[in-house]
């Protein structure tokens, strides 16, 4: 007896460790959200229509299978609102986390649907997913009003349109902005942080000169460069801001043009300029170190890293703030979409109350719950600029969180897309690795089409 | 050392045994039953299974699949990278992990045999020693690829830092940026993590190698050299093969630290890697079946060479 009780607490400690192992490489971010904000307490919103549910579901002995989240405050935040749920409709709702790493995730649903399982009833989507998996979500236009559709960030709603189907409901969503140094840009004399990518540039030139006479490791800008899906990210909002609108353009690659050649020239400048020569390694957690360690006057990341710079240990506290990312001049400061949908499988069994699952999930209550409970940025303008979510999330005043959204062309390369961003980002990283743009993205634009025309 | 018998035992053996026998080996084929259904099903039905697969032109998500016969193999040996499936450069791949697997494994079999050799010797708080050395070894490798990451890394790695200290380097260097260094620190963190490991199943070999062999040198008055090269390293034989082959054909299928490093950087990634990008990002699980293939006779090939050379059967 006295072995089974010193071995249980080691096997969970070792799953525990082993469920985190994954998460590393591609969401070590997620896991560290938690630090600065889990001190705000507030209690799961009740279920708007909970009265006709309970009466329609709640002796049917209902339960729903949900792929929900496994970082940070997330399972947490799924407990306590599907408990909410149950409380209120009857109906149940079994909880799995999905695997940390996305490629695993990705994985665990396609299995799912090439086997036509009734197995997920509902399930979080990663915002690049609903092009590979809307024939197998079901389309939410025909149970939502035109008015609740329109609550959500258009952008996200288009990204999550395909065929004309709602396949998926926004749940959260990050988005690309920039974290400076304010202290460092009044000693250099700069009253704003850059507007421009080319003020960026020489800005963070000056810095990093006159830093570098203490500091040998000290950087102008870091960003994501590594091969791997955030690299795409980052290069969609170098061009979307320099006049190239997409990658994607009327349904043709459009990478190879003047102004992507000049803005990726000026990209692959920074490498072992104002950029450390190892960018092209970064990922976030690579980026975040170099900032919150006060080695970098600028840095590209997602909204999350705003608590780690406050967090203990951090070396910018007092000294940072958060802006729009630079665009060159005629076009408008972007942020590429990041984050996580709700969907509902065609071969669930329960799909009536599988979407009024999601639609308390997907209601305002719920996204500013999980705004201010889990730190996760609301898909909603109205949650966004909720007093209580701007004080657990300062960042989204409203000259930021209006920024113009932009998406991966997600949807229009379906099943396709994770093999497009791959040539996107590889041959992106390519260029910052020193080569000549106007060689490589002839061929990442011949790849592109080839793929478009594949289905 | 064969033990003489007496004629008339060895008679009643074999004159009792015939049905003995059929009896014992029907009851090890019963018994074998069960291992042999599992091995059927987790080995013999997914090696089958890819290869039906590296026929077709099956997809991960969507699709419908039609055998394409050799295609996949007629594109893998003609290098085709420029279609609309956007293969990996398998060759360079290729190329790549074995120039991984040579350098690692001889470091790892060098370093690994001098430490067996040390551990062998008696001395104080060897248990200890044993115990730490595995360390490395214990850690996912997915973590430790991650923490060495952190330790390369150029502004805030404790590798540069600690070389500027020493003034060895007047500036950061980006280990793994750097086409001059990457490989290089990826064989360093396989060697950091992989040699106690190999230590460990020589050391296993060494002892058992009985004392006696040795005194009955010593009065000879064979030199350690001789001893070394005489009697340790014959005897040692079957235990290097194992290494080797254990090593070898680990370091073939690496795939943790390079994706943790390096992603999918073109000209970084391993047949590994590239399988995994091919099946999963690509999309391709046919043409992915056929370059795992393509991997499995490549470490066939390596196993065939190590057991003729090392003569393991006859062991």
């Amino acid at each position: 007896m006295k072995r089974k009780l010193v071995i249980a607490p080691l096997a969970l400690a070792l799953t525990g460790v082993l469920s985190i192992v994954p998460a590393l490489p591609a969401r070590v971010h997620a896991a560290t959200r938690q630090s600065a904000l889990s001190a705000a307490t507030i209690s799961a919103p009740p279920v708007p229509n909970a009265a006709a549910l309970m009466k329609k579901y709640g002796s049917k002995g209902i339960t729903l299978t949900y792929v929900g989240d496994a970082v940070g405050l997330g399972h947490n935040r799924d407990l306590i609102l599907a408990a909410e749920f149950t409380k209120d409709t009857g109906i149940g709702v079994n909880i799995i986390p999905q695997p940390v790493a996305s490629t695993d995730s990705y994985s665990q649903k396609v299995r799912n649907f090439q086997a036509k399982s009734s197995a997920f009833d509902v399930m979080m989507i990663d915002v690049v997913w609903p092009g590979a998996f809307a024939p197998y979500l079901v389309d939410l236009k025909p149970y939502f009003s035109a008015a609740a559709i329109k609550q959500q960030a258009a952008g996200i709603v288009a990204n999550d349109t395909v065929g004309g189907h709602l396949v998926a409901m926004p749940w959260f969503g990050d988005f690309g902005i920039l974290y400076y140094r304010t202290d460092l840009l009044k000693k250099y004399g700069f009253s704003q942080p850059p507007k421009t990518w080319d003020e960026l540039t020489s800005m963070a030139k000056t810095i990093q000169a006159g830093e570098r006479k203490s500091n040998s490791r000290f950087s102008g800008f870091v960003f994501q460069g590594n091969a791997y899906e955030g690299l795409t990210c980052d290069a969609l909002e170098w061009l979307a801001s320099s006049g190239t609108p997409g990658f994607v353009v009327n349904g043709k690659a459009d990478l190879n043009n003047p102004k992507a050649i000049a803005m990726l020239k000026l990209a692959q400048s920074w490498v072992g300029t104002i950029s450390p020569r190892g960018v092209t390694t970064y990922q976030e957690g690579d980026a975040q170190v170099a900032f919150t360690s006060g080695n970098a006057a600028f840095e590209r990341n997602w909204p999350y890293a705003y608590a780690l710079n406050l967090a203990t240990g951090s070396k910018v506290i007092g000294k940072f703030d958060v802006t729009t990312l630079p665009a060159e001049p005629g076009s408008q400061p972007v942020g590429t979409v990041g984050g996580w949908q709700l969907a509902v499988s065609k071969f669930s069994k329960n799909i009536p109350a599988s979407v009024e699952f999601l639609r308390y999930m997907t209601s305002p209550a719920a996204e500013k719950f999980n705004a201010i409970y889990a730190g996760l940025v609301p898909t909603m303008a109205s949650v966004a600029s909720d007093p209580q979510v701007l004080k657990a999330q300062p960042y989204l005043k409203p000259a930021i969180a209006n920024v113009m959204r932009v998406t991966r062309p997600a949807g229009i390369f379906g099943v396709n897309y994770t093999k497009a961003s791959q040539v996107i980002f590889q041959g992106i990283n390519q260029i910052l690795n020193g080569s000549d743009p106007s060689s490589i993205l002839p061929g990442i634009n011949t790849k592109l089409n080839a793929i478009l025309t594949q289905h | 050392m064969k033990k003489p018998s007496s004629f008339a035992a060895g008679t009643i053996i074999h004159r009792g045994g015939f049905t003995l026998q059929k009896r014992q080996v029907r009851l090890a084929w019963l018994m074998l039953v069960p291992a042999l259904a599992v091995l059927i099903f987790v080995a013999l039905y997914p090696l089958v299974r890819t290869i039906y697969s590296s026929f077709t032109d099956e997809q991960f998500l969507g699709g419908t699949t039609h055998v394409v016969g050799f295609a996949n193999y007629y594109n893998i040996f003609t290098n085709n990278t420029n279609t609309a499936a956007s293969y990996p450069d398998f060759a360079a791949a290729t190329i790549l992990t074995l120039k991984f697997t040579v350098w690692s494994v001889v470091i790892e079999f060098l370093l690994g045999l001098g430490i067996a050799l040390v551990l062998n010797s008696q001395f104080k708080g060897r248990g200890g020693m044993r115990a730490a050395m595995l360390v490395p070894w214990a850690i996912p490798t997915v973590v430790s690829a991650q923490m060495w990451k952190w330790m390369f890394n150029d502004i805030s790695g404790v590798v540069n830092d600690f070389l500027m200290k020493i003034h060895v380097l007047s500036a950061p260097q980006s280990w793994l940026a750097d086409p001059s260094t990457s490989l290089a620190a990826v064989v360093a963190v396989d060697v950091w993590k992989t040699t106690p490991f190999v230590a460990l199943l020589l050391l296993a070999g060494l002892q058992v190698i009985p004392t006696d062999i040795y005194e009955a040198a010593a009065v000879d008055g064979a030199t350690g050299i001789q001893k070394l090269w005489r009697i340790t390293l014959p005897l040692l034989r079957p235990a290097i093969a194992v290494t080797l082959i254990f090593r070898t054909l680990d370091a073939i299928r690496v795939f943790d630290i390079f994706n943790v490093f390096f992603g999918s950087t073109i000209g970084k990634l391993t047949m590994a890697t590239a399988i995994q990008n091919t099946i999963v990002s690509n999309n391709e699980v046919g043409y992915g079946a056929a370059l795992s293939v393509v991997m499995f006779v490549i470490i066939a090939i390596f196993v065939v060479v190590y057991t003729t050379v090392f003569k393991v059967e006859q062991q």
